[in-house]
């Protein structure tokens, strides 16, 4: 029950902090780390508004204990980014193709949108709908979400992966 | 929705692993992929002293081909399995299955001998590893015995794994001899990626003349724990796996099924799409069987 310390790499950066075993790797990021993009939803794994990069597969941060993440990658919204903290090209689909409302959703979305185009760069529909069925978005009707991965794609490919 | 304390250990071997569930008796629970058991935990229905974690141990994970079928080590992830040409060619019921099994994010993680400790009754892969009756191999200090997945399952969620033992592996036997093979796994739930209402799993072998030789055929959802409908088994050999003989294999669904009724289905509702689903799984298998070549795996 004790805190332990742990180092985990955390969108390219080394980061150590102390951890209790019951913490989540989720309030951890959030509260230890002060990384509050990636956004509790169910916090039992419903949900998906927590998803992140683990050794880079997407996975939910709520179902994680902290001291699990000693020595691993994660990357997180915030990873996302162009270096100068501009939005990157999957977070600009996303608002190009209007693919979010309230956005609280949004952080798990582009995560598991990221983790896709990584593994699959050209994904058919069914595949960017079977990627983000784990992620729950209550405004959208997830059109716009599946137009913004589409664009996504598009974009990636553009540059050349 | 946060847990309650517990003390964690990393053990980086099954010695370690058996030692400190032998220490702790009930008091400690092994952490997998920790897609149930962390949620457990957060809503308190699990309140684990010590948490012993197996992810770093490299002798519970991959999949090999044996002589005997594919041996499955308990901490291989379901999305590895899912990726795994060896299950693709030599299981492809188990292949079928797994993309039922959660989602990308929640396979990532979970773990196919997370499953099976479980015994969820409407779970994918329990269902499976009882269609194709699986041993599962359960170490504890100083000992280790091997279960038929026969009898393992007790109850929802109650399996006779006592609480000093490991699963450590899960062997999937491959049906031997010739004949032409089919399988067939179909599932209802509300939403894809849910615990499912009802799944059905069928795996055949026929001759080269059509006649159905060996036939597995079972059900989860639908009871307390997944199961084999030998009626509805015994019902397919023999025959051309016609009308006929699917009709009669629907009357010992009917008969063997004793559903209940909760908040996401009636009873009547899952006896209806039980007996569907059996069909479609087996038509699945037949039409599989009449396209392969003899012999072929699985």
């Amino acid at each position: 029950m004790k805190p332990r310390k742990i180092t985990l790499e955390v969108n390219g950066r080394v980061r150590s902090a102390t951890a209790e075993p019951r913490l989540t790797l989720l309030d951890f990021l959030r509260y230890a780390l002060n990384l509050t993009g990636t956004h509790m939803g169910c916090e039992h794994g419903v949900c998906g508004a927590c998803t992140v990069m683990f050794d880079g597969l997407a996975v939910r941060s709520c179902l994680i204990y902290a001291v699990q993440a000693d020595g691993h990658d994660v990357t997180t919204v915030e990873g996302l980014c162009n270096g100068d903290g501009t939005p990157g090209p999957i977070q600009e689909a996303f608002q190009d193709a209007h693919g979010l409302q309230c956005g609280y959703c949004t952080p798990g979305m582009l995560i598991s949108a990221q983790a896709l185009l990584q593994s699959t760069p050209d994904p058919s529909d069914d595949e960017i709908r079977e990627a983000l069925g784990g992620n729950l978005c209550r405004c959208t009707g997830y059109a716009q979400i599946i137009d913004a991965v589409r664009l996504a794609a598009v974009s990636f490919q553009g540059a050349g992966g | 929705m946060k847990a309650a304390p517990f003390e964690y250990f990393v053990a980086d071997s099954i010695d370690e692993v058996t030692t400190g569930l032998a220490d702790s008796g009930e008091e400690a629970t092994i952490i997998a992929g920790g897609q149930t058991l962390v949620p457990l935990m957060a809503m308190r229905l699990a309140r684990p002293a010590l948490l012993i974690d197996v992810n770093g141990i490299g002798d519970l994970q991959g999949i090999d081909l044996l002589a005997g079928g594919v041996r499955i080590k308990a901490c291989t992830r379901q999305s590895d399995a899912l990726k795994s040409t060896i299950i693709g060619e030599r299981l492809p019921l188990l292949a079928k299955a797994l993309p039922y099994v959660g989602h990308a994010q929640t396979r990532n993680r979970g773990t196919v001998g997370g499953s099976i400790a479980l015994g969820d009754p409407a779970a994918e892969i329990p269902l499976v590893a009882t269609a194709l009756d699986a041993r599962i191999t359960l170490v504890k200090k100083g000992n280790s015995r091997e279960l038929s997945i026969h009898g393992f399952y007790q109850g929802p969620m109650m399996t006779s794994r006592e609480p000093d033992e490991c699963i450590t592996e899960i062997l999937f036997p491959q049906w031997q001899g010739e004949g032409r093979r089919g399988t067939g796994f179909q599932e209802v739930s509300l939403r894809h990626g849910d615990f499912a209402i009802v799944a059905a799993a069928a795996q055949i072998s026929v001759g080269e003349d059509g006649v159905c030789a060996r036939a597995s055929v079972a059900l989860g959802g639908v009871s307390g724990t997944p199961f084999r409908i030998s009626a509805a088994e015994d019902a397919l050999r023999g025959t051309m796996i016609d009308d006929p003989a699917l009709r009669a294999v629907a009357n010992a669904v009917d008969q063997a099924v004793d559903p209940q009724s909760d908040l996401h289905a009636s009873a009547s509702y899952r006896r209806r799409v039980a007996k569907v689903l059996v069909e479609r799984v087996i038509r699945e298998a037949a039409r599989e069987a009449a396209n392969h070549a003899a012999g072929d795996a699985p």
